[in-house]
């Protein structure tokens, strides 16, 4: 499903990836863990081709990803912050976004999951965070693609509505879709998730189901042993 | 909001159509007092509307980056929309009063569609300018001053330094010089170009009989044109190859 080769990526002088090997098979919930900084975003980025990469190649559904951009039909993105123009209404960004991806959505029934009805016609400058976090998921999950990327869903969300995406994310996973999930909850991790990979200081450190973690670290529980795999380095 | 800008912006060259016209009650006066509003006017105004537009669509440009369109055509798409609106403007606003005074049956006709191409061009070129300028600059405030600052040199710092060198080396024939030295700046060459049109070249002195002979031939325009084509195709291929290198 993606394959990614030795990429290294910096920012100025921040080396944020060095030599990052990846490989994601279809199907199934993949989270994507590590400190802050520690290069998640990018590398969900580069996936999608907006953090060009200084070296390395990424190949997303056997194709490589340098120059092109048709591949991102297939790819369904939640943004790490809803930035969206101000200026639109919630219906005119729909709308809009269905003129581009020209695919069949289906965004009556998200609209009506998390009740966001009465927020159509305002402008998403006047709304809440949480609402433009669900505004946002409306976005993402409208499309029917088998690879779907979540950059930190829970945030802003309300109780009920971190219980509508996660019956989303499992319906959709009983597809047969691929997620790559971040996120710092990890209650949420733990419950989504069929595979962790742990990125440290640009790389892969580890990658594999929570209970092989566990059994690596251990710890009996899953927070612990996160907590326990980002100490392990500085020791070393 | 984008839309807003450019409704004023039309008004503001309507009413300054009309005012002129009144003022002057000639067409070919109007047409020489608006040169130098255009001049100066046109290209502060697209490096202005550029720089704002590209900073205040950042969000939009992110949004559209993880949706399936060529990134070329997300920053083109971007332009095209504020230098083609900014030309509209700037054509109806100005093209509205003239017709209306009976443009069609003066013989300004021509003096006053040279005048336009070359707003339309300096519209373009300082658009492209400023974008490519935002585009290099995250800092909002530091891509501001840079394209102000890119405005004031093309419109008044160069042709200072123009004068300033003509007077150092005056005792040098620099009919050659000067030529190229007018080539190289959008602004000056429109200038020229609608001086030349206008036949007041007569105002310009020694240099103006070589402009003349260079500018007033078939060849002279054909080069100017070329010379503002560039000056517009340059930055927008910058544009386009900045865009696919940038992070965001």
């Amino acid at each position: 499903m993606i394959h990614v080769e030795n990429l290294y990526k910096k920012f100025g002088k921040n080396q944020v990836l060095s030599g990052l090997d990846l490989t994601i098979d279809q199907g199934g919930i993949f989270a994507i863990l590590g400190p802050n900084g520690s290069g998640k975003t990018t590398l969900i980025k580069a996936i999608l081709g907006m953090v060009i990469p200084n070296e390395g190649s990424i190949s997303v559904l056997n194709t490589t990803i340098k120059n092109k951009w048709k591949y991102r039909q297939e790819i369904n993105y939640l943004p790490q912050i809803a930035n969206f123009p101000g200026n639109l209404k919630v219906r005119e960004l729909i709308a809009m976004i269905k003129d581009i991806r020209q695919k069949p959505s289906e965004e009556e029934n998200l609209i009506a999951l998390f009740g966001l009805e009465p927020f159509l016609d305002k402008k998403l400058s006047n709304l809440s965070g949480g609402t433009k976090q669900k505004v946002n998921i409306v976005l993402t999950f409208m499309f029917n693609s088998p690879l779907i990327v979540l950059d930190e869903p829970t945030t802003g969300l309300d109780p009920l509505a971190l219980i509508h995406l996660k019956e989303l994310i499992f319906k959709e996973k009983a597809k047969g879709k691929t997620f790559l999930i971040t996120s710092h909850i990890m209650q949420f991790v733990e419950e989504v998730s069929d595979e962790v990979v742990y990125l440290l200081e640009g790389k892969i450190y580890f990658k594999g189901s929570i209970e092989q973690l566990k059994t690596k670290t251990e710890e009996t529980t899953f927070e612990h042993a996160i907590a326990a795999i980002s100490t392990y380095n500085h020791h070393d | 909001m984008r839309s807003r800008w450019s409704y004023v912006y039309f008004l503001f060259y309507l009413l300054l159509g009309f005012v002129l016209l009144f003022l002057n009650n000639e067409l070919s006066k109007a047409v020489i007092t608006l040169m130098n509003v255009i001049i100066v006017l046109v290209p502060l105004i697209g490096t202005i509307f550029g720089v704002m537009y590209y900073y205040n669509s950042k969000e939009f440009t992110e949004l559209l980056l993880a949706q399936p369109i060529k990134r070329s055509s997300i920053f083109l798409g971007q332009y095209l929309g504020v230098a083609g609106s900014l030309t509209m403007s700037l054509v109806l606003g100005l093209g509205i009063p003239f017709v209306l005074y009976g443009l069609f049956q003066s013989n300004a006709i021509w003096d006053f569609s040279l005048l336009l191409i070359t707003g339309a061009f300096l519209t373009l070129i300082f658009t492209a300018l400023a974008f490519n300028i935002a585009l290099s600059n995250e800092n909002k405030i530091k891509g501001f001053g840079y394209a102000v600052l890119a405005w004031l040199f093309l419109a008044v710092i160069y042709d200072g330094l123009f004068l300033m060198s003509l007077i150092v080396f005056e005792e040098y024939p620099l009919d050659s010089l000067s030529l190229a030295a007018t080539m190289f700046n959008p602004i000056d060459l429109s200038r020229t170009l609608i001086l030349l049109k206008l036949d007041i070249s007569a105002l310009l002195g020694y240099t103006g009989a070589i402009f003349k002979q260079f500018f007033g031939t078939g060849l002279g325009l054909v080069i100017s044109i070329c010379m503002l084509l560039l000056w517009t195709v340059l930055p927008i291929w910058r544009l386009g190859h900045i865009a696919k290198r940038k992070d965001f």
